[in-house]
């Protein structure tokens, strides 16, 4: 009988290193996230009358409350934007962003059951929502074109449309990682700490004000620009309205900016994430 | 053969009490601890998992040091009273939690059913689950495609794959889920008590399964259950937790006795000091044993021997009493079916019983007709068919194979529990 960890398939130890993230291990169970983004998208709808509609309504509606009350009445800049274009494109992304933060940063509570019953490599989980959060984007998405076209057919607007246009999915891509990066960080310390669970919701909230949803970061009052360009959405955001809309304030420096803290911001969670992952189902 | 599974020195700690409060202090005097190179403040005070005496520290040792070692192809029961460690250790083994110290190594691909219907959602139909629970648990969506047939013939709910799960009974939900869970390709199979749901038709088919599984596909099973007789009909070993610690390990049936003479020793508490009976107590069992010819007392028997099973009685009324007294020890086997009744009604010299302050009461077994096993029996006594006192696990004895038949052939162990006298003849049918 030889004692070595080569003739055994799987050895289970105490703890291991913090970098062993087993990435290969989420690969091999990728028709599980797949399941889980269909499992999501089907019970969403099942048993409502507009089905799938209802991924328009709310963007929808916002919107016209939002062209009401910031463009309306407070008559806040929109960069030179249609007011329904701007916000609904804000909206969107904005909404993607925020699901995937707080779907994620429940991911251990909201699976207590089955993380302490069955054993798949727990990046599943959020990984599985920052996607089916995706499609839900998309069926948004569609509903944006649909304004544009409505605006460049109808209403004779011009879009100003550049090789700019090609930053939109980059910013997508950076909006779902800082979403499941941060995510992840909230969930691994909520196991613990529960306090942190309440500050989520409402810090969400509180963000959104200082990232340009409401207004474009050209009509920040200088004063306080310095608070949103420490914002990694702020990028973003204005990234995406220059990409689809034609109008947006990102330079190099700030994109670059976005992309340090975003990279820097997910492999913090993944590590925080898989290090309380193999503990939590005794604390949670 | 060779190992499937090989843990060594396995130990988990769990903290008592209210999680959550102070843990920040906590945390920072770990880690201070841990920074100086010292020894994890909180590990050092642990102490052993027992439930009723409370301890010191609230931080035990659910298993402790725990080492052993499963072949390929092996089917082992996991025996314990509640709180030994059976459970963490199949969370461990199942990775849903991981060991504080210690290592398991593993050979193989692992499929655990801690609970079946892992990850189901009502709104989803059935077919849609079993896609959902089958990559829970590890398979790839072809292979479950390639088994859907196969997986709903088994679960016997045909009709209602297309509906959603919400709408089935929960019989129909069980059998799904369990279709399911039997049908993943894995050579290591941990099973949790999951057998103890559905209705008697489905647990004897889940059986079957199982059965299936670890004897002719090869494949090693760890059972975890309180049903000794699902576990002796499908376990080839057996392993008994105590406290954390592996307490015996060996054949099925030896593991089940000596688990029952623990069990025993637990409740060795004198007869007459035992709260836990029925009656009216003016009679009450003192003691009981069973002894030879001789008039030993003895607790290993032969199967054949002749021997005595005696009890005493006291008398707590202050008058005599010469009523109508019946005194009965009913036998049981270790799975906890009634043998026999042995009561003095039966006697042929049946004479009426009278107790004064203290009797001794005695039944002799010319030839013990059992077969090999653990027994034990409960003492009962009535007055007038008033019930006096009663007593469960009052008494237990191990019987050896022996001489019953005096042909010198010993009995086969496997070949039920009661032996006859039996007399054979042949004569020619034309």
């Amino acid at each position: 009988m030889h004692d070595n960890d080569k003739d055994w398939n799987l050895v289970i130890k105490p703890s291991e290193s913090l970098f062993s993230l087993n990435l290969r291990e989420v690969w091999n169970y990728k028709d599980l996230i797949l399941l889980l983004v269909r499992r999501d998208f089907v019970s969403f709808y099942k048993q409502t009358i507009f089905g799938p509609i209802w991924f328009f309504i709310q963007p929808f509606f916002t919107t016209f409350i939002y062209v009401f009350v910031f463009g309306t009445l407070a008559s806040l800049s929109t960069d030179g934007l249609p007011q329904p274009l701007f916000y609904l494109t804000n909206i969107v992304a904005w909404n993607y962003f925020s699901e995937c933060l707080n779907k994620t940063s429940t991911v251990f509570r909201d699976n207590a059951n089955i993380f302490g019953k069955v054993y798949f490599p727990r990046l599943v989980m959020p990984l599985s929502i920052v996607i089916s959060n995706l499609t839900r984007f998309g069926v948004q998405l569609a509903l944006l074109l649909l304004a544009m076209l409505y605006y460049a057919l109808v209403k004779g607007y011009a879009f100003d449309i550049t090789v700019y246009i090609l930053l939109f999915p980059l910013m997508v891509l950076l909006m779902a990682a800082l979403g499941l990066g941060s995510g992840m960080i909230i969930s691994a310390m909520t196991t613990k700490y529960r306090d942190l669970s309440f500050l989520v919701t409402f810090g969400i909230q509180l963000l959104m004000y200082v990232t340009p949803v409401i207004y474009p970061l050209s009509a920040a009052p200088e004063k306080v620009k310095w608070v949103l360009s420490i914002n990694p959405m702020t990028p973003i955001l204005e990234g995406i309205r220059l990409g689809l809309l034609g109008k947006g304030d990102i330079t190099i420096g700030s994109l670059i900016y976005a992309i340090t803290v975003v990279v820097v911001v997910l492999f913090t969670g993944i590590i925080t994430f898989n290090k309380v992952e193999k503990s939590f189902v005794d604390t949670v | 053969m060779s190992s499937a599974i090989k843990v060594e020195n396995l130990s988990k700690v769990y903290n008592l009490g209210e999680i959550g409060t102070g843990t920040l202090s906590r945390d920072i005097e770990r880690w201070w601890a841990l920074l100086r190179g010292k020894e994890d403040p909180y590990l050092r005070i642990g102490e052993t998992n027992d439930r009723a005496a409370k301890g010191d520290s609230n931080i035990v040792y659910s298993l402790r040091d725990l080492s052993f070692e499963v072949k390929q192809g092996e089917a082992v029961g996991i025996i314990g009273r509640n709180g030994a460690g059976k459970s963490t250790l199949l969370k461990l083994l199942s990775r849903v939690t991981s060991p504080t110290a210690g290592k398991i190594s593993i050979k193989g691909r692992i499929a655990s059913l801690l609970e079946v219907g892992t990850g189901f959602h009502p709104e989803l139909t059935g077919k849609d689950n079993i896609f959902l629970n089958g990559a829970i648990m590890g398979m790839k969506k072809a292979e479950i495609k390639r088994k859907l047939d196969e997986i709903i013939a088994f679960s016997g709910v045909e009709r209602y794959v297309d509906t959603p799960v919400k709408r089935y009974s929960s019989g129909m939900y069980v059998r799904l889920a369990f279709a399911v869970a039997a049908h993943l390709q894995s050579e290591i199979l941990i099973v949790d008590e999951v057998l103890a749901v559905g209705d008697a038709e489905f647990q004897s088919k889940c059986l079957g399964k199982m059965k299936d599984v670890s004897s002719n596909e090869g494949r090693t099973v760890l059972f975890v259950s309180h049903n000794m007789a699902a576990m002796n009909s499908l376990c080839t070993s057996g392993m008994i937790l105590e406290k954390g610690k592996l307490h015996y390990s060996g054949d099925i049936d030896k593991t089940i006795g000596r688990y029952l003479e623990i069990n025993r020793t637990h409740s060795n508490t004198d007869v007459i000091e035992r709260t836990d009976r029925v009656g009216n107590q003016r009679l009450k069992f003192a003691n009981t044993w069973v002894e030879n010819e001789e008039g030993e007392t003895i607790e290993h028997v032969v199967s054949g021997q002749k021997i005595k099973i005696v009890a005493e009685l006291i008398n707590t009324t202050r008058e005599i009493i010469h009523d109508n007294i019946s005194v009965a020890f009913a036998v049981y086997d270790y799975m906890g079916y009634q043998i026999t009744d042995l009561s003095n009604i039966y006697s042929s010299n049946g004479d009426k019983l009278r107790v004064d302050n203290k009797v001794r009461i005695a039944c002799e077994i010319p030839k013990l007709p059992l077969n090999e096993g653990v027994y034990r029996y409960n003492l009962y006594c009535t007055i007038n068919n008033e019930v006096a006192d009663g007593l469960e696990y009052a008494g237990y004895f191990n019987v050896n194979a022996g001489d019953f038949y005096g042909t010198g052939r010993l009995s086969d162990k496997n070949q039920g529990q009661v032996l006859f006298n039996q007399n054979w003849s042949i004569v020619c049918a034309e």
